[in-house]
Formats: structure tokens, sequence, C-alpha cells
């Protein structure tokens, strides 16, 4: 089981160059708990992700680690706490998979050196996870799109980060996948404690899969908790201004989002 | 997590390394022998063990003279040089994610020849002045390309156009210098439009052996950054490399190897633009392909030179043979790289 960590964002403000986008946020990632960030587009929880990853210097306020800036942890040690699978990642040509994999291992290795015998372990427990060795020695030119993304979520898990930020892992995804990265994610929360951070773009698997949701709105948190307490019908049309009827999902229970719209609306009634 | 997964992953990765030794063994092998073609071949042929004697201080009449006067500094400026365009070429290519994005193309190496005329023509200055200006004007043309090119996001494709435009500014000063320098200066001043090992001299190659001798090993023991960085800033940010120092330290570490390469023998065409990927696709993208890049470079200057010299009725400078080679490698790039929609 990884190790508990208190991971805290105070008064947070931050942005691009003359646009800010996060205004004053104040949040704690549940340790060992999936929590997803849902909001419109634009919403800045992109921005909001990337903040909490150390990818954009804050304008104002902090984000801390164990009550410690993490400004001020060394680079490579902070990279063997916290990991984050950006939502473009790019592609090296020509590479294997297992090389790929291994190069999440970098904040684990020296300079200079081959893989070490944790490095293969941690490389293989990876892919095993993801379901990929089988593509071990395959150019990853060679994969699909779904595959591909398995590569890159176990290239994160073999950084072996405590706690694991993932920006819209299942875009661009068929819904089988989508459903499957989701699946997989789990099981490395159940089995392993990692703690999950992830912006989703689909309410509906976001209500399903999380344990906490964050919602934001115009770069302010308007709503935190069990997706029960924020997947509600007003929050929804507060949040994306869509006119909707919440209803449980049928298998999980969670809050399921079924949008009105202006057509179809005469058939049964909920 | 089976132990069956480990070994398949370890057999597949020993498998690509055994092959990187393998490609790295013959490419060294291969520069070795082509460095004793440098030293064997000439106006008359000397049997190696000849040569070899003359090195270790044997007077030997006519070889010592051919061979640690003429022959010895060639192949030395070869050797330094072709090492220096492969390496910083292979280094631009993998942090610009784009082969390119090269000293050549980008217009670096044309800064370096502009100051090294400039010295020659005008200054009339010593080999150290020259040195330096190269040094200095090519870190001066990488900066004043990335302030064009900057723009409100980074894109490789404007660095590239505007790194074409200075290159052409600066080839046109190169003619307008040779145009207005005495004749005297004109022969040593050529060697800067096509590159050439022609007339090197033992006096010369110092900086270049010492700026080599410190760069490569910071670029070499970089290596693993400079894979990290190819997987693009935010993945490599997360990795835990601190991208900004990194990419300043290699950017100017491969900017004065080439400057330097570029002031003594002169830019030698499309060196640092075809070792790159040349030796990517002999040892595969995993492993860090920066030393076998490298001696790619050597191998490419010492064969071009060899075929410059004894190929043909007339004597050919390097560059023109590398020029022969890289141009249409240049076309069939861009040709393919429309294709994809990657231009």
């Amino acid at each position: 089981m990884k190790p508990t960590h208190l991971f805290q964002a105070e008064q947070l403000v931050a942005g691009y160059e003359h646009k800010t986008v996060i205004h004053g946020v104040d949040l704690t990632i549940p340790s060992h708990k999936i929590s997803v960030i849902i909001g419109s587009n634009g919403c800045g929880k992109s921005t909001l992700l990337k903040t909490l990853a150390r990818l954009i210097k804050p304008t104002s306020g902090r984000v801390t680690l164990d009550g410690k800036p993490i400004s001020k942890f060394p680079a490579k040690s902070l990279a063997r706490i916290i990991g984050l699978l950006p939502q473009s990642p790019i592609v090296p040509e020509g590479i294997s998979v297992a090389d790929l994999v291994g190069r999440g291992r970098f904040p684990h290795q020296k300079m200079f050196g081959s893989w070490s015998k944790q490095d293969y372990e941690a490389v293989a427990e990876a892919m095993t996870i993801m379901d990929i060795t089988q593509f071990a020695n395959h150019n990853i030119d060679e994969l699909s799109g779904g595959q591909r993304q398995r590569v890159w979520i176990a290239m994160a898990l073999a950084q072996q980060t405590d706690i694991l930020f993932l920006d819209e892992p299942t875009t661009f995804l068929d819904i089988t996948y989508q459903v499957e990265i989701l699946d997989l994610l789990t099981d490395l929360n159940r089995k392993h404690g990692t703690t999950i951070v992830m912006v989703l773009h689909d309410i509906n698997l976001s209500a399903r899969y999380a344990d906490h949701m964050f919602a934001l709105h115009t770069g302010k948190l308007v709503a935190q908790g069990t997706p029960a307490e924020v997947v509600t019908s007003e929050r929804v049309n507060e949040i994306f201004g869509l006119d909707c009827t919440v209803i449980p999902d049928p298998i999980s229970g969670s809050p399921l989002v079924v949008p009105k719209g202006r057509y179809h609306g005469s058939g049964v009634t909920v | 997590m089976s132990q069956m997964a480990i070994d398949f992953i370890q057999a597949g990765r020993r498998q690509r390394h055994r092959r990187w030794l393998l490609i790295t063994g013959i490419l060294a092998i291969l520069a070795v022998v082509l460095c004793c073609a440098m030293l064997v071949l000439g106006n008359t042929i000397y049997p190696l063990e000849d040569v070899i004697r003359a090195l270790s201080g044997e007077k030997i009449k006519g070889v010592s003279f051919a061979v640690s006067t003429i022959r010895l500094p060639r192949m030395l400026a070869g050797l330094f040089a072709g090492f220096a365009f492969g390496v910083a070429g292979y280094t631009f290519q993998t942090i610009l994610r784009n082969p390119l994005a090269n000293p050549n193309v980008i217009g670096i190496t044309s800064g370096a020849s502009a100051a090294a005329v400039f010295c020659i023509v005008i200054l009339h200055a010593s080999n150290a002045v020259i040195s330096v200006a190269s040094v200095i004007a090519g870190l001066i043309t990488v900066i004043f390309i990335y302030i064009l090119s900057r723009g409100k996001v980074f894109s490789i494709g404007r660095l590239i156009l505007v790194g074409i435009g200075i290159q052409a500014m600066l080839d046109a000063v190169i003619s307008y210098l040779l145009l207005i320098s005495a004749q005297q200066d004109i022969p040593s001043a050529l060697r800067w439009l096509t590159g050439s090992l022609n007339g090197s001299q033992m006096r010369e190659l110092p900086p270049l052996i010492i700026i080599v001798l410190i760069c490569s090993p910071i670029l070499i023991g970089l290596s693993k950054h400079l894979n990290i960085l190819e997987l693009g800033e935010q993945s490599a940010f997360s990795l835990g490399v601190n991208t900004d120092r990194t990419r300043i330290i290699l950017i100017v570490c491969a900017v004065c190897m080439v400057a330097i390469a570029t002031a003594t023998t002169g830019p030698i065409a499309f060196v640092s633009f075809l070792a790159g990927p040349i030796a990517k696709r002999l040892v595969g993208a995993g492993l860090s392909s920066i030393v076998p890049a490298g001696l790619v470079g050597v191998n490419l200057v010492l064969a071009a030179d060899l075929i410059g010299q004894f190929a043909f009725e007339y004597r050919f400078p390097v560059g023109i043979i590398t020029g022969l080679l890289g141009a249409p490698y240049l076309i069939f790039l861009l040709i393919r790289m429309n294709q994809k929609g990657e231009l």
C-alpha cells in the first residue's frame, strides 16, 4: 500500500500570461482515492490539474505536499511521488513499447548504467496491470489508439508514484476503451492505493468512477464531495448550463445525467 | 506479476542492446579503417607499417613529412569535425523533434562561417580569434533565430523557416566578403563555402579537439535526459527533468561543437543533417543514438573526403561530396514529411 500524503492547494491563483484562469481554489486531495475534476470547456480544470502537478507555476497561493510547497522539492525526488499523464504526450518515432514504458523509470535511475532489477520489475508490473506485456517488443507505431493510451498510462505507472494525475486519459477513445481504461485505473487504485486525480470530460463516467469530485466553474471550486453530493440537476445546470434530469445509474447506482434537450421530450416521464 | 513478463521484457531489451553494441562496434571499426586510409593514401601510397613508424617519431624520408604535416592534420580535422557535426546534429534534431532542425538548415553553420570569413578576409585574424568569433557568432545566430521565431506559442516550423531565411542572408554576407577580399585570402576563405579538409594544419586543431573533448562527454552524459525531453515538455517535466536548464546546456554544447568544427573545416554540408537519422535507423530508437551518430558523422566525413580526393580526376573538397549525398536526402525527407502532413 502506498504511503498516505497530505496534498493541498491553498488560495491557488494560476493561469497564463495576461489571463488568470484559476481564481483562488482551496482543496485537499483525498489520499488513496480517485478524484475527478469536472467542469465545462474552458472552466480551468486542465489548468488546475497542471498547476497541481507543478507544470504551471501559480501566480499566488501554493500547492503543498505534506505541508511543504512542491516548488521546494528537488525535481527528481518529487517525480518519485507525483506523476502526470499529459493530455497529448509526444511519441518518439520507432521506439519499442518496453523502452517507452521504461522511460517512466527516469526519476529512479542514475545518470549512467542500464536498467536495474527494480526497473525491470516496475516495467513488467506496469505492463501487466495495463495488459500490454505481449506488445513489449513491438514498435509503438504498430499499436492502436486504445493500446497506445495504455502504454502511456503504463509509463506513468512505471514511475511508481504515490499520486498520479491524468489529464483526460480517455479522450479520443471509443466508449469500450474508455471503460476499460477507467477499470484499469480503478484496479490500480484498489490494489496499490495509488491516489488518482483526473480530469474527465464525460460526467456520467466521472460520477461512476470517482470517489470524490471537484466541480469547477469559471475558475472557482463550486462544489466537492461524493458524486451523489456533487452531481444534482441544479448543479449540472449551473456548471454546464444544461437542463437535465439526474437518475440513479442502473448498474452502479451513481448519479446519471440525462439531458433534456429541445426535442424528444414527450416520451416517458422520469 | 510474473517472472515470465520480466524475462520477456529483458530478452527484448538485451537483443536491442546487442544490436546497439554490434552497430556501434562496426561503426567504430569502420572509422579506424578510414583513419588509417587517410594516412596511407595520398600522392604516394605508404605502407601502414611506415606510417605507424613515422607517427611514433621515427624519421623516414618522405613519409614523415607527408604523414605528420599533411595527412595527420587532415585526418584529425575530419575525425573531430565529423564527430562534432554528428553529435550536435543529433542533439538538435532530438531536442526539436524534427529532422530538419539541424545546425545546417537553421543557419548556425552559416553564422559561424560568416564570422570565420569576416575574420580572415577583413581582420586577417589569428586562428584563436577565428575560433572564438565563430563560436560567439554561432551562439548569437541561435539566440537571434530563437527571438525572431518566438511568437506567442513556440513553433518548430517557424523556427526552421526563420533559420532558413537567416541562413540565406548569412550566405549572401559570405559571398560579399569573398568578392571584396584580396586575392591571396580567397583560397583559405573559399573553404567556408563548401567545407574542406584541404590544407588543414596541426596548429589549427587544438581548439577543435579541446571543445569536442569537453562538450561531447557532457552531451553523452545527458543522453538519458535527451531521451526524456523527446517525450515533450510536460512529460519531461513530470519525470523530474529541469527542462529549461537541460535544454540550454545541451544547445550551448551543441552550438559550440558545430561552430568550432565549422571554424576549422568550413561547413561540411549535410553531415549534421544526415548523421542522426542514419544512426537512428541503424540502432533503433529505444537506446540513445548519440554515440553512433557521432561515429556516422566521422565515417561520412572521412569517406567523403577519400572519395573527393581519389575517385575523380579532379580533387573535390569533402563538402561537395557530402552535399551530393545530403541534398537528395533533404528532398526525400521534405516529400515524405509533406505526405505525412508534418510540414
